[in-house]
């Protein structure tokens, strides 16, 4: 087995000859919103007119830079120039992007949505061309300090030798070779870093609690169920840069004296689910998985395990239930995961955006990721912007800014000159917060308590033809449509409060309805073993607490305001409860 | 059904992760069928060591799985809360009106089965659908009618 030293040598001389090699490298984004813009017809455009022209080019299929909307994104860099970024190329323009830029050494300044600066992982060359911007100058890009998402959209993820030209593995060998695995855990401590999930809990502290275990077995579990509407940043890790998720994960198993671990995918999702896969292997034939990690005393095996439909699965109880195999459903805890979790072992369970941010807070210090952020919400957020927004994506920036920038600023307000009346965060469990309370800072606690949760990072943008009740409605039937049935109040109360809510979208909804709503929240709340049946209110709760008045006039005066109640309606019913 | 017997045992077989359970072989089935035949269902058990009543009790908790041969094509539609806000709705209903299915299910011909997705995972790009896994984002009922009245009229599918 070779050295880190000889890997690493490896991959900077294949870095160097791919991008000053005399090929141009043309870089296609292929996660699941390029896909959904027709990126594999812009793709087979390339091919056919670098044969046309008889020119060689790398072209290499890259995940998500985050901007979505400008899908399918192309970028081409000649050998040492920048690179030019083209966005929502169809396949003819993919064409004459190749017979002009590639084969030509022109760039097509007119349909060029920017540039950056070309340059390895620790240079930064500044070239500028004339007519094209500076891609770093798009508003999407302007309020970003990317952490976990640094690789991505710039790397080829299949590829794990660029990764390592870009600094990869380094925090793992440098873990392995100067640190003891309690100096890792005091670092992630130092670091602040909390959950991604949507729980928010101190990362170091739970890691803290596994490393307590003397047990032979345990587990380290990494949750990319993600079936929130309206979040897909987990997906996009693993689409864009899945090495990252992996040497996290190595790092949280050395730290708490674990052997093995788990990376968990919604089957269906053949994009992540196979660039997990094909990580886990590469990582192994370099020596980064496998037994005495770098000729370490350290042995670690990470394998990848599918669920079926369910969002509760997601839950960390049902999550370890499904990999055994059984119906995703959560548990009764205590005992709590970290005594007795996965096949009755010791447990830890983390989102992957979490783990994703370790190899960073190793290669720098916690104190660095401390640093970034907000008071007790550190380090950055990476948020997914969808719904009535000029530009819909994802971007990472730091905690503390405020969301309305995010809105405005980033995502350029809501298009065709309408108002934003509001906004949904935190996936179907979270809650909405109207268009005068979006001058909030994001943190996790600060968003607790004005009633919505940053979750998973999902913000959902709604404009003024919108109407709450139905928004709210829509979640309600999800959540009902998601109970996994378990605990009745769970089960039960998410239809009730459904037939409830599609009463009043029918106009024909009386006074007590909204009293009844609460009382049925109460009872889910106290009575559900999850999240799923202990939050499943706050989509009712704070609609009703910013839009009391819209409730009032379907229920008093029977009118919709927006008139979106009027049109067909529609909540589909599970088979399986 | 006999023909379905080796391929199931192949699929079962053919799995690599060191981690083999029932779900994990249901999905093996499923994704070389398309479907889980009663026989998978008993296949699955004894592969597995199970009884048939705990393979049953996965296999219908996840509505992916289907226990009739799939139709030709596979058309999907997200009505997650990113797509419902800019028209799943109109979305579901042009692609209910171009197949003439009332809600979710098969086509009397074979030809085309639709089903609602709670989330397709390209929420930038919504409303979206998929036909045939392919996503197809920013769709149209237009665009969602004109491409399911091409997957039923195509001779030879």
């Amino acid at each position: 087995m070779a050295s880190f030293e000889e890997i690493a040598a490896e991959s900077q001389q294949r870095w160097e000859e791919l991008t000053a090699g005399g090929q141009p490298w043309i870089r296609v984004g292929t996660a699941l919103c390029g896909k959904a813009a027709g990126c594999d017809a812009v793709i087979a455009s390339i091919e056919a007119a670098l044969e046309q022209n008889g020119v060689a080019a790398q072209l290499s299929q890259v995940g998500c830079l985050g901007l979505c909307f400008a899908e399918p994104l192309v970028d081409v860099q000649l050998p040492g120039g920048p690179r030019v970024f083209y966005g929502n190329v169809t396949p003819d323009m993919a064409a004459e992007i190749v017979s002009n830029h590639v084969a030509g050494g022109s760039p097509l300044a007119h349909l060029a949505l920017g540039y950056l600066a070309a340059g390895g992982p620790d240079e930064e060359v500044d070239s500028t061309l004339a007519g094209i911007p500076d891609l770093n100058q798009h508003p999407m890009r302007v309020l970003e300090n990317r952490v976990a998402l640094r690789n991505a959209g710039t790397i080829d993820p299949g590829d794990i030798h660029q990764y390592i030209a870009y600094g990869g593995y380094h925090a793992l060998n440098r873990a392995l070779t100067e640190m003891t695995p309690e100096e890792v855990l005091e670092d992630v401590k130092t670091s602040g870093l909390r959950g991604r999930g949507g729980a928010a809990f101190p990362t170091g502290v739970k890691w803290g609690f596994l490393a307590g275990s003397n047990a032979p077995q345990k587990y380290i579990l990494c949750n990319c169920e993600e079936g929130d509407p309206g979040a897909f940043n987990d997906k996009a890790i693993l689409e864009s840069d899945p090495q990252t998720l992996v040497e996290g994960i190595i790092l949280a198993g050395y730290a708490t004296g674990t052997s093995h671990a788990y990376i968990f995918i919604r089957h269906g999702h053949d994009g992540p689910i196979d660039r997990a896969r094909a990580a886990v292997v590469q990582a192994q034939e370099m020596g980064f998985l496998g037994e005495n990690i770098l000729g370490s005393d350290f042995s670690f095996h990470l394998e990848v395990a599918l669920t079926g439909d369910s969002y509760v699965a997601g839950e960390e109880s049902a999550l370890m239930e499904a990999i055994e195999g059984k119906r995703a459903m959560p548990r009764y805890r205590p005992p709590f995961p970290a005594a007795v979790g996965l096949f009755g072992k010791p447990s830890n369970i983390n989102n992957v955006k979490t783990l994703a941010y370790v190899p960073e807070i190793i290669a720098k210090g916690g104190e660095w990721f401390a640093g970034i952020g907000h008071d007790k919400s550190t380090g950055t957020v990476i948020i997914c912007l969808t719904g009535d927004l000029k530009y819909t994506g994802m971007i990472e920036v730091p905690l503390g800014i405020n969301l309305k920038d995010v809105l405005y600023q980033a995502a350029g307000g809501v298009p065709d000159g309408k108002a934003l009346k509001f906004v949904q965060t935190g996936g179907p469990l979270g809650g909405v917060l109207g268009a005068d309370n979006i001058d909030i800072v994001l943190d996790f606690d600060i968003l607790r308590t004005a009633g919505a949760i940053l979750g998973s990072g999902g913000v959902i943008a709604a404009d003024e033809d919108n109407c709450v009740v139905d928004l709210t409605r829509a979640l309600i039937a999800f959540c009902q449509y998601e109970s996994c049935g378990k605990c009745f109040p769970c089960r039960m109360g998410m239809s009730h409060l459904l037939e409830v809510l599609e009463r009043i979208c029918r106009l024909e909804g009386v006074p007590e309805d909204l009293d009844l709503m609460r009382k049925v929240g109460q009872d889910m709340q106290a009575g559900s073993l999850c999240g799923h049946g202990q939050l499943g209110f706050n989509p009712v709760a704070s609609a009703l607490r910013y839009f009391g008045e819209e409730f009032e006039t379907h229920i008093l005066n029977r009118r919709c305001p927006t008139e979106v109640c009027s049109a067909p309606r529609f909540s589909p019913v599970s088979s399986r409860r | 059904m006999d023909g379905l017997k080796p391929r199931i045992a192949d699929a079962m077989h053919r799995q690599s992760q060191p981690t083999v359970t029932v779900l994990s072989t249901l999905l093996a089935v499923q994704d070389e069928l398309g479907f889980i035949p009663k026989q998978g269902i008993e296949e699955v058990a004894a592969f597995t060591s199970s009884t048939i009543n705990e393979v049953w009790a996965v296999a219908s908790f996840y509505p992916n799985f289907r226990f009739e041969p799939p139709c030709l094509h596979q058309v999907e539609v997200c009505w997650g809360a990113s797509c419902h806000l800019v028209g799943a709705m109109p979305l579901i209903e042009a692609a209910l009106q171009a197949s003439g299915l009332e809600t979710e299910g098969d086509t009397s011909d074979g030809r085309l089965t639709l089903r609602y997705n709670t989330c397709l995972g390209a929420c930038s790009q919504a409303p979206v659908m998929a036909i045939d896994h392919h996503l197809i984002g920013r769709a149209t009922p237009e665009s969602a009618k004109a491409r399911i009245a091409e997957l039923l009229a195509e001779q030879n599918g």
